[in-house]
């Protein structure tokens, strides 16, 4: 019964992580039809930010705020430099998404070494939180806490604000958009670097269950992509929804079955690009 | 005498290698209804495509009430007074109703006509203010089809472009679009009328222009064309 509980939790705990990021990357997907294969980077280097803040000496929460701030500047280099200049090329777009991630990884061990590094939790969230026999860490409650809170946020902007029937009516049919007078390339920088301030502070959030070290990246994005194709490309819903599957599968999966662990995850990908290529919430086919 | 809502001369268009459009050239008078006529891949969305410019196209003029808008974008466009209700109509599935017809709206600059409002719109169709909190993608057919007209009006549009309005329709939502576009035409809109109902275009247009394979086959007026059903077996093929 204990098991069930805590990898439950423990499930929620990275499903949330996992939302945080990959929020952000179906936004970018659905609306700007780009596949940002540096979004795992954007991640890593917050986390890494992030690291280099708190050893600078700043609390753990300007830490994220850091983080989170850093990489949307990054994003918005990108996209108004790099990404822009290659509207209507996707495939170049993409090619170019992976270049960078490659250059920001190379960077990430050049400058913080290829060691681990944990990040200092911040220690008003240390410890456990106990009920009866169980005992679970406070500092995941609180990211579960983060990622609802971020949730219900991006919900209102999306559903309830004009700017958000904007960004759908652009990732519903951008040339409609577009030809209703919608100015849908107002509309990219700012999905694209609230995606990647999302990426940045996340990744800073991430490190004291994760830690930092090269790798994280390519680790990650995969899972933010199986969580996009899973829910749906621009899809919010989906993008929680697939988020919580993926970390359930993920935290009992490396309990019960460790040697399957990372090919389970796939499987939820593979049943539904074949039983319903739009995912669960979505409208584009892969 | 004003200036012409829309002057199109020399206008080509291409998809890849493809030359789809062969110098069209033909103009809109303000107030008027031109009908765009032509068989099945005729070219008649391209034009439409080309005017609001979700297709690249090169024209000598491109003219919209003497602006030229030749290689603007898409919304720019739209901004300068250009309403679409494109063929298949288009709707935003995801949002609702009242979602669609105030994502884009926006009031006209150089307002001759009062503008549409909500209110307008959901007094001339009670069905969408009862569905308005409904997704747009639940919606039966004819429903979207006037969605998507409000969604265009809404935008308060100087010159409004229909691509196929009465496509798949009954003939009950038929003669409901027929009637709107009347309405519309009686109230001083510039109007691009593609139809594949001969009939309903002739009853509605002032002007005629009948593509065919991307020229142009025929100008004339509807009057001269609707009494001539032999050039229009001719050129169309049908009624
Ligand atoms: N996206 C595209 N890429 C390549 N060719 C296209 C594309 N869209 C249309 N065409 C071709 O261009 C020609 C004109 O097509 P268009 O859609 O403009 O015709 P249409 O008159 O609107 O036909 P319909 O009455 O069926 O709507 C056709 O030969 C069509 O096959
Ligand atoms: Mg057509």
């Amino acid at each position: 019964m204990n098991f069930w509980v805590i990898q439950g939790l423990n499930g929620l705990a990275f499903g949330s992580l996992l939302f945080i990021l990959a929020s952000g990357f179906s936004l970018i997907f659905g609306l700007m039809r780009i596949v940002n294969l540096s979004h795992g980077a954007y991640f890593m280097l917050g986390a890494y930010v992030g690291l280099s803040a708190i050893d600078a000496g700043v609390s753990f929460w300007v830490a994220i705020l850091i983080g989170g701030l850093a990489i949307s500047v990054l994003g918005a280099i990108i996209e108004r430099f790099i990404l822009r200049r290659l509207s209507g090329q996707p495939l170049a777009q993409v090619l170019v998404t992976l270049g960078i991630a490659f250059i920001i990884a190379d960077a990430c061990v050049w400058i913080w070494t290829g060691d681990p590094r944990p990040v200092p939790m911040p220690r008003e969230l240390a410890g456990a939180f106990r009920v009866q026999q169980l005992a679970f860490p406070i500092y995941r409650l609180f990211v579960i806490g983060v990622a609802f809170t971020l949730a219900a946020t991006l919900w209102f902007l999306l559903e309830r604000s004009r700017l958000g029937a904007m960004i759908r009516a652009g990732v519903d049919d951008l040339s409609m958009a577009r030809a209703m007078g919608i100015r849908t390339s107002l509309l990219f920088p700012v999905v694209f670097c609230l995606g990647s301030a999302l990426a940045g502070a996340g990744g800073v959030l991430a490190g004291p269950i994760l830690s930092v070290y090269p790798g994280l990246d390519t680790d990650m994005l995969p899972l933010a992509l199986v969580v996009v194709i899973l829910g749906g490309i621009g899809s919010l819903l989906g993008a929680f929804i697939g988020s919580l599957i993926i970390g359930f599968i993920y935290s009992y999966g490396q309990a019960l079955f460790p040697d399957l662990a990372y090919v389970i995850l796939f499987l939820p990908m593979v049943l539904v690009l074949t039983l319903r290529p739009t995912g669960l919430f979505g409208r584009q086919a892969i | 005498m004003g200036t012409d809502a829309l002057v199109i001369s020399g206008l080509n268009a291409f998809y890849g290698e493809s030359h789809v459009l062969h110098d069209l050239s033909f103009t809109v008078k303000q107030g008027q209804v031109l009908g765009l006529l032509g068989r099945n891949g005729a070219g008649k969305t391209t034009c439409i495509s080309a005017i609001i410019g979700l297709v690249r196209a090169n024209a000598t003029h491109l003219e919209l009430f003497g602006q030229s808008i030749a290689g603007l974008s898409p919304e720019a466009i739209s901004l300068k007074g250009v309403g679409l209700v494109p063929q298949g109509r288009r709707i935003f599935p995801s949002l609702t109703v009242y979602e669609n017809l105030t994502v884009a709206a926006r009031r006209n600059r150089s307002a001759q006509r009062a503008d549409w409002t909500l209110d307008d719109v959901y007094t001339a169709f009670p069905r969408l203010a009862e569905r308005q909190r409904q997704l747009a993608g639940s919606l039966s057919g004819g429903e979207q089809q006037m969605l998507a007209i409000c969604r265009a009006l809404m935008t308060n549009p100087q010159l409004i472009l229909f691509d196929e309005p009465s496509e798949g329709l009954a003939p009950q939502i038929v003669a409901e679009v027929a009637a709107v576009l009347k309405r519309l035409r009686d109230s001083g809109l510039s109007i691009i009328l593609v139809e594949q109902n001969i009939k309903l275009a002739l009853e509605i247009a002032d002007e005629v222009v009948v593509l065919n394979t991307g020229y142009i086959a025929h100008t004339g007026a509807a009057s001269s064309l609707r009494a001539d059903s032999q050039r229009i077996e001719q050129l169309l093929g049908v009624y």
